[in-house]
């Protein structure tokens, strides 16, 4: 299968930042550097033969034991062209941080909150990161390897 | 003197039973029965006494007891003077307001004129007005003594809406008062002896205005907001339970009776049978003697009557269960500019009729 | 008159639509700061329903993850069992039989009805219209019927399987459908005259909940949301998948993106599923219902009594779950509020290296405050209605 429009463009542009591509199963990804996630984004957001301008979807991935060792996630979406793209950003646990994308597409905004919430990624310049499916004062980032499955929480009482 | 105090207290006693003791447990059935059928299923139909349901009348029973035997609580911090009142502020107009709507005419009886109207009084339906008005206070002191923001909403609410249909009732009244030239209702009853000078005829805009209003002014659906239970969890009256509670159902309900009451009195006849006049009833029971048919014209249009009242508490109810609330700023849009323009044109149009 | 509101002291009241309370139905909280009844500022908090979806998956087998995703969107619970079914067959790479497609298509069809038919009478009961509300939960009770013929639970449906479906149709399948359809169109006439023109009704929903297209689109809107708003997407046009192509539905598009187009482009829907179902049941091949490869899917109870292989794959399975070969696939199915996307890790082991819900209602409920600003409190209750958000798919 020959490497899809969106890749070799991204290859042309940001030939430094691309670590690697594949097109397993027919889903074109390409692997990015974290620094150059917002010029990325924004290029393949704007320019004409990608058009994507749908952002579907934002997560990572713990991939423990693994340096580095999180993985963010972007499934995105062109409507005019019709096609689908995943971008993945290698984030180290050692510097857990990220820009954030808000300024992109919005709708990254909650799925940025999520991805913050469940495994400690912050994500620098979002407007307001804080915990949203869990309470203020959960103690831990649950989705992480390392959080054990039946792990306890102190109790809490009301909050005022 | 003792044959009209005889008289009145006996029309008291009849009006305060049929009112509370009927109309009030009845109308929660035929809301829930009227609902069902509407919807296509059967309603309530569980409380039994010793087997027998009849059909869920024992509903309104059980819903006596259950609700005089709930813990009647008033929130922390809030006003309980002012919270314990409010509903009998709301109540007491209700009940109240039918004094003055007549269920007969005039029949000689033993030689006693009897007059089929708790008080004849000459303002006749202002008295309706000044009692609808004070209702007003009970659900603003409900919503802001529970000293809850939901509440103090519904309450708000509530004021600036019943203040406005109000206004607008008063003016959509004028028309009838012109035609019939009168404020007593006893003469605008007397004076619908005709069929065809039922106030149905004479002021149909005036009909329709008026139940808008007076539906408005009594919070029920689609003018609701008050009490709106998707929004406000039951808006003025969250705060409330156990008897408190029932006491502003009861004032709804009661309403419902007494708007139909006024709208039978004013629109439909009152208690005249079509094409019938009293002198034909009379003649008709002459085979009871001279008082015998007084009685029995007397209970014939008592009868007349309250079918005519339970027509209109049934309308009512079908209205409720079709139509959507309207949202708080379309409600007083409707009022202050569409019913209000409406029955001041009403007003000229009937004005230029009678002169001419 | 500014002179005026300069001296009065008024402040704006914070009001809390908390998580239990008649309009949020799917625990949400709206904190709403009021001027008058004015909205300036509403904050929109979720997780109230949050039960650690991605969590217990990677805790159990492949397999294991299917009653979990009935209780995403349990609603709609068929669609979320025929998403992950899809997603994982297309990381292993098989394909189905041609009549679990068409099963699957039925299934998803039918579900979705019962999440419209659930929207728009959730919709008409805090407007106030409960007559509307009931009709359509009778004929919700009728699909509901469908659903349990075919799988044994109304809700919870735990039907579709990784290779194929639990069971094949009963027998008297489509007569039944035929019957319950023909009241359903009824029942949709008498809602239909009930709300569609009623002028109550129109003035609480029409120009509320604006957003354009272009907006819904950075929002991240899909499904009948952002169909209201004119952007023609459907993933079973744009991407069919099982066997949406050889249907013949169409995708009713709105205008402008308010509520009650909304409400219109879900009536509509309700028409055009019943379509799906019937021509599928028409089209449906003979056939098997699941895919003979014992290693990820059994046959049935003969099979493994009888052939040694299945026995033992049956056995391994169970145990230690499928496995899938490496890697990681994203497959989007149209959910009834949207895209349903699943993005599946898998390491080549038995359970799950990763499995996420792209949920749809997600970003509808996050797109609340915009929507919302500067409207009257009582625009929340409609709005919120159309958004359609379903607690369990918006938390997991």
């Amino acid at each position: 299968m020959n490497t899809s429009v969106t890749l070799k463009k991204l290859a042309e542009k940001f030939p430094d930042s691309i670590i690697e591509t594949h097109s397993y199963r027919g889903d074109d990804t390409a692997v990015v550097k974290k620094e150059d996630i917002v010029a990325i984004c924004t290029f393949l957001r704007d320019d004409e033969a990608l058009r994507y301008n749908f952002m579907m979807d934002l997560t990572a991935v713990d991939y423990l034991g693994r340096e580095p060792r999180f993985e963010v996630v972007y499934h995105l979406y062109s409507l005019p062209h019709n096609q689908r793209v995943r971008l993945k950003a290698r984030v180290s646990e050692s510097d857990c941080t990220i820009d954030s994308i808000v300024p992109v597409w919005i709708s990254a905004d909650w799925f940025e909150r999520e991805a913050f919430d469940m495994y400690g990624i912050t994500f620098k310049g979002h407007p307001e990161l804080r915990r949203i499916l869990l309470y203020e004062g959960f103690e831990g980032h649950p989705l992480r390897k390392d959080y054990p499955l039946k792990k306890r929480q102190p109790m809490i009482g009301p909050i005022n | 003197m003792l044959a009209d105090f005889i008289e009145s207290i006996a029309k008291i006693v009849f009006i305060f039973s049929i009112n509370l003791g009927f109309f009030a447990p009845i109308l929660g059935w035929v809301e829930r029965k009227q609902s069902a059928v509407m919807q296509d299923r059967i309603g309530a139909n569980r409380a039994d006494i010793g087997g027998f349901t009849i059909m869920g009348l024992f509903h309104p029973i059980a819903d006596a007891v259950k609700v005089l035997t709930k813990e009647d609580f008033i929130p922390a911090g809030a006003n309980k003077f002012f919270h314990t009142i409010a509903p009998f502020i709301c109540l007491v107009p209700a009940i109240a307001t039918f004094a003055v709507v007549p269920f007969g005419g005039r029949y000689e009886i033993f030689g006693h004129q009897v007059n089929l109207v708790i008080a004849d009084l000459d303002v006749g339906i202002l008295y309706v007005f000044a009692l609808a008005s004070l209702a007003t206070y009970g659900v603003v002191l409900a919503g802001w003594s529970s000293r809850s923001n939901w509440s103090l909403l519904g309450g708000l609410r509530a004021s600036a809406q019943m203040l406005s249909y109000e206004v607008a009732m008063g003016l959509t009244i004028i028309g009838i008062i012109m035609v019939y030239g009168s404020l007593k209702l006893t003469e605008i009853g007397a004076a619908q002896a005709n069929f065809f000078r039922w106030g149905i005829f004479l002021q149909p805009v005036g009909f329709i205005l008026f139940l808008t209003c007076a539906i408005a002014e009594n919070k029920r659906v689609p003018f609701d907001i008050p009490e709106a239970e998707s929004e406000l969890v039951a808006g003025y009256f969250t705060e409330y339970s156990g008897l408190k509670f029932v006491m502003f159902w009861m004032a709804e309900f009661l309403e419902i009776v007494t708007i139909s009451g006024i709208v039978t009195t004013l629109f439909f006849g009152a208690w005249h049978l079509p094409f019938v006049t009293d002198a034909m009833l009379l003649s008709f029971f002459q085979f009871a003697g001279p008082n015998g048919a007084a009685i029995l014209a007397m209970l014939v249009n008592v009868a007349t009557f309250f079918a005519k009242v339970s027509f209109f508490i049934w309308l009512q109810m079908s209205i409720r269960w079709t139509l959507p609330r309207f949202r708080y700023d379309q409600i007083m849009r409707l009022c202050w500019k569409m019913i209000l323009p409406i029955s001041l044109i009403n007003i000229f149009v009937t004005g230029l009729v009678v002169l001419l | 008159m500014p002179d005026i509101e300069k001296d009065l002291h008024t402040d704006y009241m914070v009001i809390n639509m908390g998580p239990s309370h008649p309009v949020t139905h799917g625990t949400v909280k709206f904190l709403a700061t009021l001027d008058g009844e004015t909205i300036v500022d509403l904050k929109v908090d979720i997780g109230y329903l949050h039960r650690g979806f991605e969590k217990m998956c990677e805790s159990g087998t492949w397999q294991q993850v299917i009653p979990y995703t009935d209780r995403l969107n349990y609603v709609s619970p068929l669609i979320n069992n025929t998403g992950y079914a899809l997603a994982v067959e297309k990381l292993i790479g098989i394909d189905t039989p041609e009549r679990c497609k068409y099963i699957r298509v039925i299934a998803c069809e039918l579900s979705r009805l019962a999440d419209h038919l659930t929207n728009v009478a959730a919709a008409g009961l805090e407007l106030g219209a409960f007559t509307a509300f009931l009709y359509f939960v009778e004929a919700r009770e009728l699909v509901w019927d469908l659903i349990e013929d075919l799988c044994g639970a109304r809700v919870t449906a735990n039907y579709v399987r990784i290779g194929g479906v639990k069971s094949d149709l009963p027998d008297d399948f489509k007569e039944k459908t035929a019957r319950v359809f023909k009241r359903c169109r009824e029942l949709w006439l008498d809602v239909d005259k009930l709300l569609t023109k009623n002028r109550v009704f129109i003035d609480r929903v029409r120009d509320v909940g604006v957003i354009s297209g272009d907006e819904a689109i950075a929002y991240g809107f899909t499904g009948p949301c952002l169909r209201a708003c004119g952007v023609p997407y459907d993933v079973r046009k744009a991407q069919p998948y099982l066997v949406y192509d050889r249907m013949d539905f169409e995708v009713p598009i709105g205008e402008k993106g308010d509520n009650f187009d909304k409400y219109l482009v879900r009536m509509e829907e309700i028409k055009q599923s019943m379509r799906i179902v019937e021509q599928a049941l028409e089209q449906i091949p003979r056939g098997p219902i699941n895919i003979d490869m014992p290693q990820f899917r059994w046959q049935s109870k003969d099979d493994i009594g009888n052939r040694i292989d299945s026995l033992i794959f049956h056995f391994k399975t169970v145990i230690e779950g499928i496995k899938p070969p490496p890697g990681e696939i994203y497959l989007a199915v149209e959910g009834a509020n949207g895209e349903l996307g699943f993005y599946l890790v898998s390491d080549g082991s038995g359970k799950p290296y990763k499995c996420r819900v792209r949920p749809p209602c997600f970003v509808l409920t996050a797109a609340m405050s915009r929507l919302m600003k500067g409207r009257l409190i009582a625009d929340i209750v409609p709005t919120f209605d159309m958004i359609n958000m379903i607690g369990g798919e918006c938390d997991r």
